[in-house]
């Protein structure tokens, strides 16, 4: 049995580096050029809609907290800015990351800088070790974004739908960043020359907190708190929710986003919060097609792809069994099966271990 | 010293677009700006070893496939994380319907 070393500069890096995973070439189906440049059309209008409707629920819902401050009446409004808060913020900072959101830079920047504060993440950090998922996706020792790692810790993995986790990292994270220190996962990549961009970034997120700290302490009232910082906690559920399906329970250390990655079909709801993130090995295999563009990508490939998972209760109840089993033996993942019409997996190409799999 | 090459036909490109050329084991970009110029770069992304050419042309920027780096193609200017060094650019000109670049 494999032993994995998720440190970014360890045994499983070397060997990643050394078998060719690392910067692989990775399996993309075949789609026409001029399909594709219609796909990857950028436009403003339906990421500004998208984005007013956020801005508006967001005051709207910020607001209800502010006007029932102290009754039980507070509570569906801290429900729905939380969500806002601590779990739309995500799909806007991935989206805007890769600069697909709107056609003109600047809003994707503006969007990508307010909801990397609203996350807790330190926007030129993650800029730089999204990238590197995207090269590297669930390859250990390289990929910096594996939610789950094998053997599975079960007990992280509930407490990470309160929030508890990511805000007992994320906060002390931004404020080592702030004293000028950064990790030598984080240097592996994050280039030097943005390296102080990275130190000034969190030096800002942590005087926000601060002021708001001040705020709450001249005030005497959570209220601020409540409002900037605390929803991280009470609002990640649907983050988690929806992006812990993204990759758990399927292949690592392969370069072939069927494997690897999940598609799942949400409600209307849920994907208007995550903005089509749902489509995640379309989104994966061609991060070039903007959020809005997904559900048509799919329709295009989905010949070639696993069948989705119908719904997040049906793919968690697939997910399940397989943390059991990679428990005991942690090589174990789930195969899913390809339709006829898809071309077959690659194992020369990507020396996944089959016999590995058991479906 | 110039060491021009035909690289394709004019017609070859769509306006506001990019195709692959590959010659002599190295591979280029030809470019068809929205005002019906044309330039050619390197055909790979200096982040990270992607072909540009499957990337997306808007305005005067090439855009990478991979990470969505962007670079102006007319200058080589890198235009910010995840891309942080300029694109090799190449002169071009048109001769009797064909895109000569030269490479040397």
């Amino acid at each position: 049995m494999t032993k994995r070393d998720y440190s970014l500069v360890g045994e499983s890096t070397r060997i990643a580096i050394e078998t060719g995973l690392a910067s692989a070439e990775w399996y993309h189906t075949d789609v026409p050029r001029k399909a594709m440049k219609e796909l990857m059309r950028r436009s403003d209008g339906p990421a500004i809609r998208d984005t007013l409707i956020w801005i508006v629920a967001i005051l709207a819902s910020a607001a209800g907290i502010v006007w029932f401050w102290g009754t039980w009446w507070v509570v569906p409004f801290l429900f729905v800015y939380g969500v806002l808060y601590g779990s739309s913020s995500d799909s806007r900072w991935h989206e805007c990351s890769h600069g697909t959101a709107f056609r003109t830079r600047w809003m994707n920047d503006v969007v990508y800088q307010i909801a990397s504060f609203m996350l807790m993440r330190n926007p030129v950090q993650w800029r730089w070790s999204h990238a590197r998922h995207h090269t590297d996706t669930i390859i250990v020792g390289r990929d910096a974004e594996i939610a789950v790692m094998r053997p599975p810790d079960l007990l992280k993995a509930a407490l990470a739908f309160t929030g508890i986790l990511d805000f007992r990292y994320s906060l002390p994270i931004l404020v080592r960043q702030a004293f000028g220190r950064l990790s030598d996962d984080e240097k592996s990549y994050i280039p030097e020359m943005e390296q102080g961009k990275a130190v000034v970034a969190a030096r800002w997120h942590i005087a926000i907190y601060i002021a708001t700290i001040a705020l709450a302490l001249y005030t005497r009232s959570w209220l601020p708190l409540v409002l900037i910082g605390l929803p991280r906690l009470y609002g990640t559920w649907h983050m988690v929710t929806t992006g812990l399906l993204q990759h758990i329970g399927l292949a690592d250390n392969v370069v072939d986003h069927r494997l690897n990655t999940r598609t799942v079909y949400m409600n209307p709801i849920s994907r208007f919060i995550y903005w089509n993130m749902n489509y995640h090995v379309e989104h994966h295999m061609f991060p070039m097609v903007p959020y809005h563009a997904l559900p048509r990508l799919h329709e295009l490939i989905k010949h070639d792809l696993p069948q989705p998972n119908p719904s997040m209760w049906h793919a968690y109840r697939e997910v399940w069994p397989i943390l059991l089993r990679q428990l005991k033996y942690e090589d174990y993942y789930l195969k899913r099966e390809l339709p006829p019409t898809a071309r077959p997996y690659r194992g020369e190409f990507h020396k996944v271990d089959m016999s590995a799999a058991a479906e | 010293m110039a060491d021009w090459v035909e690289a394709c036909a004019v017609g070859d490109v769509d306006e506001e677009d990019v195709i692959r050329f590959d010659h002599g084991g190295r591979t280029f970009a030809i470019y068809r700006s929205p005002d019906d110029e044309f330039f050619a770069t390197d055909g790979y992304c200096t982040h990270e070893k992607a072909h540009l050419a499957d990337g997306l042309v808007m305005d005067d920027i090439i855009e990478c496939p991979k990470h969505n780096g962007r670079f102006n193609y007319k200058t080589g200017a890198a235009k910010g994380a995840p891309v942080c060094v300029n694109l090799k650019t190449y002169p071009v000109k048109i001769e009797a319907g064909k895109v000569m670049v030269d490479i040397g």
